[in-house]
């Protein structure tokens, strides 16, 4: 609920493995509050939901957002840090190994930036430094947050090829935008969401 | 929980160590408030070793605002929020590794700030360091009050001002039992129920930022 409306209202939503699903719509539209709902950052207030096999109405959220992958638009990872401590940091934070550390940096072309600090990092390295994060982890589902805002057309192409890779590995992908992606290869469900409702799919 | 704390102190203080508000902003503001808490008691030496305690404790609540604050902020990014939160890490070891972090920056601002004292306040040097015991764990439980202070107020739009309305009620019997074990290090006097004052608030505050952070942090 934000100010005594609902964020969400009569969203029915199917995802199954290997699938891409934009979320598309206006500023408002509810895009980003059911990203946050499938994430277990806010809680179910009503109605009923289930997010790989956790029930969303009994969940502990925690449990939850161990289990899922975010990446939001503003970045997601301390600034402060250089890149390669930000991976560090979190592969240790879940307890995963850091062999492959070199081959996620390279898959994301940030292997010459290791050294260097998030905040000087340009905005597309930024979101691959964003997406680095995410491979680490391999989580079963992916949840993006308007990660095409600022990319020009290379990022955009380097990030389409990457979430095709992903979604072939079998994992669920949950993208928002402002508008279609342009992509022919990926082949998205696309959904069209406005005051808190899907209301179309194409 | 103690990986966790590790991990996270680690990681706090290798931010600071990075961005160097710590070292470029925070200390020198600390001196310089404990030099003009000098200049504004006048030429009298000895009126500036009986205030010294106090000034010392004053200059301090204001640095640890500040450090609280910062460390709050680091993790209050919109985008960092989300997926640090995603890591799923045990809140319990997150406010001990703050904590921990936070305690060591105020550690190494007092001791600037207690060298500050003997020169600018001419406070004695064997009874300086004869309070540095009853410092060390008072400054701890401010870091564990703050840590758990900073939570409570980081998530609204007001915070920075919020934190030290909430936080120097909860400071202020820390900040007594400081002062005055300082000052019987320099000037003779009872200092076990001082001390006991401090251990028994460190470890309350501990025992409720165990339990409680991971509310905090969910609200």
């Amino acid at each position: 609920m934000a100010g005594g409306f609902p964020l969400l209202s009569g969203v029915d939503l199917e995802l199954s493995s290997s699938s891409l699903t934009v979320l598309v719509g206006a500023n408002g539209a509810g895009k980003t509050s059911l990203l946050r709902l499938l994430a277990g950052l806010i809680g179910l207030s009503a109605g009923e939901g289930s997010v790989l096999g956790l029930d969303l109405a009994t969940v502990d959220r925690r449990q939850l957002r161990r289990c899922v992958g975010w990446l939001g638009h503003e970045g997601s990872f301390y600034d402060d840090l250089t890149v390669s401590e930000n991976l560090t940091f979190a592969a240790k934070a879940l307890g995963r190994p850091l062999d492959n550390l070199a081959t996620v940096l390279e898959r994301v072309d940030l292997s010459g930036r290791r050294d260097t600090v998030a905040k000087q990092l340009s905005a597309g390295q930024r979101r691959r430094l964003g997406l680095a994060w995410l491979l680490l982890r391999r989580p079963e589902l992916w949840l993006l947050d308007e990660p095409y805002a600022s990319l020009d057309d290379d990022g955009r192409t380097f990030f389409d090829a990457l979430l095709g890779e992903v979604v072939e590995r079998g994992a669920m992908v949950v993208v928002s935008a402002h508008d279609p992606l342009r992509s022919a290869q990926l082949r998205p469900r696309t959904l069209r969401m406005s005051g808190g409702r899907i209301v179309g799919e194409s | 929980m103690i990986r966790v704390a590790l991990l996270v102190a680690g990681k706090d203080l290798r931010v600071e160590r990075r961005s160097r508000v710590l070292l470029w902003q925070v200390v020198p503001f600390g001196v310089m408030a404990l030099l003009l808490s000098g200049l504004a008691l006048g030429p009298n030496r000895a009126g500036h070793s009986t205030a010294a305690p106090g000034l010392f404790y004053l200059v301090i609540v204001l640095v640890a605002l500040l450090i609280i604050n910062r460390s709050h902020a680091i993790e209050t990014t919109a985008g960092t929020r989300a997926s640090a939160a995603t890591l799923g890490l045990d809140p319990a070891g997150v406010f001990l590794g703050k904590a921990a972090a936070l305690a060591i920056e105020l550690w190494l601002t007092a001791l600037v700030l207690l060298a500050g004292s003997v020169v600018v306040l001419h406070t004695a040097l064997h009874g300086t360091l004869a309070a540095v015991p009853s410092i060390v764990i008072t400054l701890g439980a401010i870091a564990t009050a703050g840590t758990l202070y900073g939570a409570l107020t980081s998530g609204g739009n007001a915070g920075a001002t919020l934190l030290p309305v909430l936080s120097l009620p909860a400071f202020a019997p820390l900040l007594i039992a400081g002062e005055r074990s300082f000052t019987s290090a320099l000037h003779g006097g009872a200092l076990l129920e001082w001390w006991i004052i401090s251990v028994v608030a460190l470890a309350v505050y501990l025992a409720l930022g165990i339990l409680l952070y991971g509310v905090l942090e969910e609200s």
